[in-house]
């Protein structure tokens, strides 16, 4: 392969390739953070994921338009999407979350098609982005460039996972949301409100995507057909990682932004998505071989 | 045998409807046809997604692989037409067959959710892999070959083709389902713990259902390349977006883990799609998708689920007979 070759004889651009895949990789993490939210509070799995993620970005991208300075795009998205995820979830979602995740499947799968498609007829299928006006940091003599959007990006990804995992460990909302999560049943014994807090869980996971999809029409693209790729990524992580391990989810989601730029660079960009969605169904086949062996041990 | 002689009379009415319909609708040829293959995308979906519990979002994969091969073997092979066509046929089902035991092996000693993302990974994988291989055309999809006869042939020959194998895969389904695997699959959606300590091989079992929807699409894969001519790897082969979600939509729409249920759902979903959709001016999609949420979340029992609650008097008989073949949740 020629590209493989381009690599050995130009070391310096897998150091390139590496520093623009972690920096990507941050905000698969924080989606997946998200996802391993709802998924180990609510038993649910948001399929309509990436699509909170894009429609963050279309937020983000209308506040850049009304003359909003783009980085604050970023906290406007994230309380549109709260509001949002909060509507979603007195509208549909809190009567699937009881039922088993067959139904509650089906409906997150529902809300993805029914949101994929509303921004394809509200925003049209253009491929969108919105420039933050930073410049670009050359390192190694200019051999290898980083723009300076991705360092921001990066750096309020792991921001936002500290005011997370703060917001977690320390508020009372936090704290009930734990104890939801390690035994609900026990946790609305001890008096709290399980309704309140899966919405704020759900509405929580809706502004986490929503920021992340404000930092991903700053640094790449966005467009209506993209919320796929960002759910099926953030399950991988959630996957590899574990449910609530915010250490490993950010280093599986590095490992993942690096792993995906390697790909993209050596198949060629047209084979970046069946890479992403082939990587899903070897993990998969991974952890069945292992649970399968787990098994028969405990013969 | 009772089972037997009430439905006979359905049966036959339908059978005499669709063997007219052609010559009575002329103009509407492949929609009729295209109504058959609805019917059996919910029919094989619902082997899984009804009687097993298990969402498989990613069946549309046999559908593409069964086009493609079906076309490869027609191009490449050097037969005549219809040798070529039943041989390709033929090669399009036993691979999406082995493509179905491979993925199966690999990916269904996992409980449902995982699988079920995994599958929505699958269908797409294969769209983009399909479109970046020259072999098949990449992105310019392919041409399959000319059919031979007189004009407005075709439409007729695999109106008729798609029509049988959707009364086949129906007939086929009634029979499986009415036995020991029908059992098996029903006590996994049920329970698998419990399926599985009972001494039921379930991944075996999970994996040949997987198989079976993998056979009958392989080969409506094949008709459906042949009917419409040309097949692009996006928007016809590996459809995801509109023939991926019609399976799932239909099959719930009316009444999964239900036997009439999916043909029921498929029908109206299909005549519903053509007389209206056009109406909706672009909108259709959105109206696809609020439709899956609507009804997973207020009626998840589907028409013939609700109709059974409605009226079990008028069902009532039916119910008691029909308990093997058509369970309700």
């Amino acid at each position: 392969m020629s590209s493989l070759d381009l690599l050995f004889q130009a070391p310096i651009l897998s150091v390139q390739l590496l520093i623009d895949g972690i920096l990507i990789g941050a905000v698969f993490a924080l989606a997946a953070y998200g996802m391993a939210l709802v998924w180990g509070v609510m038993n649910i799995i948001n399929i309509a994921q990436g699509e909170f993620v894009m429609l963050g970005g279309y937020v983000a991208l209308y506040a850049a338009q009304a003359g909003l300075h783009p980085f604050l795009g970023i906290p406007v998205a994230a309380a549109v999407m709260f509001v949002l995820g909060w509507a979603l979830y007195r509208a549909v979602i809190f009567r699937v979350v009881d039922k088993d995740l067959f139904i509650s499947l089906l409906a997150t799968f529902g809300l993805s098609i029914l949101l994929q498609q509303l921004a394809n007829e509200v925003f049209s299928a253009d491929v969108r982005t919105l420039s933050s006006g930073l410049g670009t940091i050359f390192l190694f003599d200019g051999m290898v460039t980083v723009s300076e959007i991705k360092l921001v990006a990066f750096v309020a990804t792991l921001a936002l996972g500290v005011c997370l995992l703060l917001f977690l460990k320390k508020s009372r909302m936090g704290q009930a949301i734990r104890a939801t999560a390690q035994d609900a049943r026990a946790a609305r014994i001890l008096g709290i409100d399980a309704d309140r807090v899966y919405a704020t869980t759900f509405a929580l996971n809706a502004a986490i995507c929503g920021a992340a999809g404000a930092l991903v029409v700053m640094t790449w693209i966005i467009h209506p057909y993209l919320g796929l790729a960002y759910t099926v990524r953030s399950f991988m992580i959630v996957v590899v990682a574990g449910l609530g391990n915010l250490g490993a989810v950010v280093a599986a989601g590095l490992g993942l932004g690096a792993a995906e730029n390697f790909a993209g660079f050596l198949l060629g960009a047209e084979y970046q998505a069946a890479f992403v969605f082939s990587l899903l169904v070897v993990i998969l086949v991974y952890r069945n071989i292992r649970l399968g062996r787990q098994r028969k041990y405990l013969k | 045998m009772t089972t037997h002689g009430r439905n006979l009379v359905p049966m036959l009415a339908i059978g005499a409807v669709a063997l007219a319909a052609p010559f009575l609708l002329p103009d509407y040829r492949i929609q009729l046809a295209f109504l058959w293959v609805m019917i059996l995308f919910a029919l094989t979906w619902d082997i899984m997604g009804g009687q097993m519990g298990y969402n498989s979002f990613g069946n549309i994969l046999y559908f593409g692989i069964g086009m493609y091969v079906c076309a490869v073997v027609q191009r490449d092979a050097g037969f005549d037409y219809f040798p070529g066509l039943f041989i390709g046929l033929g090669a399009a089902a036993v691979l999406s067959v082995i493509v179905a035991a491979v993925l199966g092996s690999g990916l269904l000693g996992l409980r449902g959710h995982y699988f079920a993302i995994g599958t929505l990974g699958l269908g797409i994988a294969a769209g983009e892999i399909a479109s970046g291989w020259d072999y098949i055309g990449a992105g310019s999809g392919m041409v399959t070959p000319v059919y031979p006869g007189e004009i407005g042939g075709r439409q007729t020959f695999f109106y008729f083709a798609c029509f049988v194998l959707a009364v086949v895969t129906f007939l086929v389904l009634k029979r499986i389902y009415a036995g020991r695997f029908g059992l098996a699959i029903n006590a996994i959606r049920d329970d698998e713990d419990k399926a599985e300590a009972m001494g039921l091989h379930t991944t075996r079992y999970k994996t040949v259902a997987w198989c079976v929807s993998a056979f009958f699409l392989g080969i409506a894969g094949g008709l459906v390349g042949n009917l419409i001519g040309f097949i692009d790897p996006r928007d016809v082969a590996f459809a995801g977006a509109t023939y991926g979600v019609f399976m799932v939509l239909m099959a719930i729409l009316g009444g999964k883990g239900t036997m009439w249920g999916p043909v029921i759902g498929a029908t109206v979903f299909h005549v519903m799609q053509e007389v209206f959709w056009t109406y909706l001016l672009g909108w259709q999609r959105v109206a696809l998708g609020l439709l899956i949420v609507v009804i997973v979340v207020f009626f998840p029992q589907g028409i013939l689920g609700w109709a059974r609650e409605r009226f079990p008097e008028r069902f009532g008989i039916r119910v008691e007979t029909a308990t093997d073949d058509a369970d309700a949740r």
